[in-house]
């Protein structure tokens, strides 16, 4: 099926209003469900209630409605913030490397993340709490020096042509990382729990201050990388063509890497490594909506927010009172879906 | 008033000198095509008008040095009809016409209406309209050629570089893609640099032909001038008979006796 058979391609108005359902759906699912049941109706009631000039009694008690504004609400845009980010960043890599396994990890992000997050949990430090919490800004730090070391030695690829410099280099600079972030693992056995949590990724329950410290970073990367999805079409004709078309093309994978690789930084410095999604969601939306970027970041965003804000809810209740990984649900969820997603596509070509 | 000017171009590629020297003149409006032996520098030629390397020597578009031109200010002037074009997987035909448009919408601007309408009209100047809503990996060796044309023709640029426009196609599509871009040349007043290997079609469509063999001019002129028995024989180590008619020298390879 090819969408808007006469115009150019572009979003079409009930793609994004299934988008934006979508995140609707998942955040009321997240609000209401938990290990206190509050009910779909009165948490809607309660939301609408917020809204100017609308009085709505949901019936909650205060003691409810505190769990809806200070621990589960900020829990689901942290997911949104989190999904929206990684799958967008994903989906960015995959156009600018041309590869459809491209991953936000694919120059080391997580690594150099999970790096820093370990030097900081084994130092001692990680018991602090909120905005001074020294794990995520070691994660961020960890996240951004090996992404900068790959751009660095990347861009010295001498022979190869600068894409698979780049990516062999992001390989060479997560093995590195990976490597002694593992040592370091190993020789503090006391901590290595901790450090395990932080590779599986989780969706801290922190209140406001993960999300106010996130959002700056994932809004700006989010919006840049939105901006240059046309130019995403047009490096689809490969480095030559598209610079022939007028396309610095240089300066073009620049802004796309460093947006997707510090929004992808800041996310997993607060998330940890949740893996999968930037792969499932971009491939998902675009099997579903066609190949434009124009089309598939946009949508990417509201998926991929909507898809972890679900996931993060079976990893609360699954196994309750204990949480599972999200990054094991994403995977674990994702994967069958993708495989169905991948054969029903194939066949209404 | 657009001409193409190379003043003794030099590139080497991996260490081996591919162009030594190489002086050509395409006034505006005119159809110059390179012609030569495979390896003897043509596309490389055309990689260097088109800015894509950076050569020795000067390649002056409109008097303007190219080095010191952007590659937005160069994919004004020339457009580029690639040998093997890339085509993105899934990508439609108004899609694909309209990445012609990038040289003149800014970094983070999207297309406009007027965008899209020089996309169709130049869809339908080549005769392509119809196909809008195909995917160009669904399309033929000859609507695929017509397509990627329409593109260079949306850029708007005064200057069309063909590299080996009709390689892929049979001779009926040869001479409709062709005739079409000779039709738009008049149209638009388009100045076109063209590479090609059937040297009888070379011959009856450019203005001027420049042979080119191992990187140096080996003569350039009309097609009557160039295109003589001995030279061909020499520079391509062939075999010909070139039969000279009245619409210009037709060469025909001829086989040894067996």
């Amino acid at each position: 099926m090819s969408p808007t058979e006469a115009g150019p391609a572009g979003l079409r108005g009930w793609w994004l209003a299934s988008g934006g359902l979508a995140v609707l759906a998942a955040g009321i699912a997240g609000l209401a469900l938990g290990p206190a049941d509050l009910g779909f109706g009165e948490v809607l009631l309660e939301l609408v209630d917020r809204l100017p000039l609308i009085e709505a009694d949901s019936g909650l008690g205060e003691r409810q409605q505190a769990i809806i504004w200070e621990i589960r609400l900020p829990r689901v845009v942290l997911g949104l913030l989190v999904g929206a980010m990684l799958a967008t960043a994903g989906g960015a890599y995959q156009g600018v490397f041309r590869n459809p396994l491209a991953d936000p990890y694919l120059l080391g992000v997580a690594a150099g993340a999970g790096f820093g997050a370990t030097m900081a949990i084994v130092s001692g430090a990680g018991d602090g709490i909120g905005i001074l919490d020294p794990v995520p800004l070691s994660a961020f730090a960890g996240a951004l020096a090996a992404v900068t070391l790959t751009y660095l030695v990347g861009a010295t690829g001498g022979r190869l042509d600068p894409v698979t410099s780049l990516v062999l280099s992001g390989v060479a600079v997560a093995s590195f990382f990976t490597a002694v972030q593992t040592f370091v693992q190993q020789r503090e056995s006391e901590t290595i729990r901790q450090v395990y949590f932080f590779v599986l990724g989780q969706l801290r329950t922190a209140g406001w201050n993960d999300v106010a410290l996130l959002a700056p970073y994932t809004g700006v990367c989010l919006i840049v990388i939105l901006m240059v999805r046309r130019r995403l079409d047009a490096l689809g004709v490969g480095d030559e063509e598209a610079g022939a078309l007028g396309l610095d093309v240089r300066r073009m994978r620049l802004i796309t890497v460093v947006a997707a690789s510090l929004g992808t930084a800041a996310a997993v410095s607060v998330s940890g490594l949740i893996g999968f999604v930037g792969i499932i969601v971009p491939h998902t939306v675009r099997l579903l909506f066609g190949t434009s970027y124009r089309v598939i970041l946009p949508l990417t965003v509201l998926f991929g927010g909507a898809f972890l804000v679900l996931a993060d809810i079976v990893a609360r209740l699954a196994v309750e009172p204990a949480e599972i990984p999200i990054g094991v649900v994403t995977a674990f969820l994702g994967a069958p879906f993708f495989v169905l997603v991948l054969r029903t596509a194939r066949r209404a070509r | 008033m657009t001409t193409v000017a190379c003043r003794s171009i030099t590139v080497s590629l991996d260490g081996v000198e591919v162009l030594r020297g190489v002086d050509l003149d395409v006034p505006s409006g005119g159809w110059v095509t390179v012609v030569g032996p495979n390896g003897a520098g043509k596309s490389t030629l055309l990689r260097a008008v088109a800015g894509s390397l950076t050569p020795g020597g000067e390649v002056l578009l409109d008097s303007r040095p190219v080095r010191s031109l952007s590659r937005r200010e160069t994919a004004r002037l020339v457009a580029l009809v690639p040998q093997e074009p890339v085509i993105p997987p899934g990508m439609r035909v108004l899609d694909y016409v309209l990445l012609g448009r990038t040289a003149h919408l800014g970094f983070f601007e999207a297309e406009g209406m007027g965008d899209v309408e020089m996309a169709v009209s130049a869809l339908h100047d080549l005769d392509a309209g119809h196909l809008a809503g195909r995917t160009v990996d669904t399309l033929s060796g000859g609507e695929r050629q017509r397509v990627v044309i329409a593109r260079a023709l949306a850029q708007e640029s005064p200057v069309l570089l063909l590299d080996e426009p009709t390689t892929a196609l049979d001779i009926g599509h040869q001479q409709e893609v062709l005739d079409l871009v000779d039709g738009l040349r008049s149209e638009r007043n388009l100045t076109v640099l063209a590479t090609m290997h059937d040297l009888t079609l070379a011959g009856q469509y450019a203005d001027r032909l420049v042979m080119l063999d191992g990187g140096l001019v080996a003569a350039s002129g009309p097609a009557a001038e160039v295109l003589t028995g001995e030279a061909v024989s020499r520079h391509y180590g062939v075999r010909v008979r070139v039969i000279d008619d009245e619409v210009g020298p037709i060469v025909v390879p001829v086989r040894r006796a067996p």
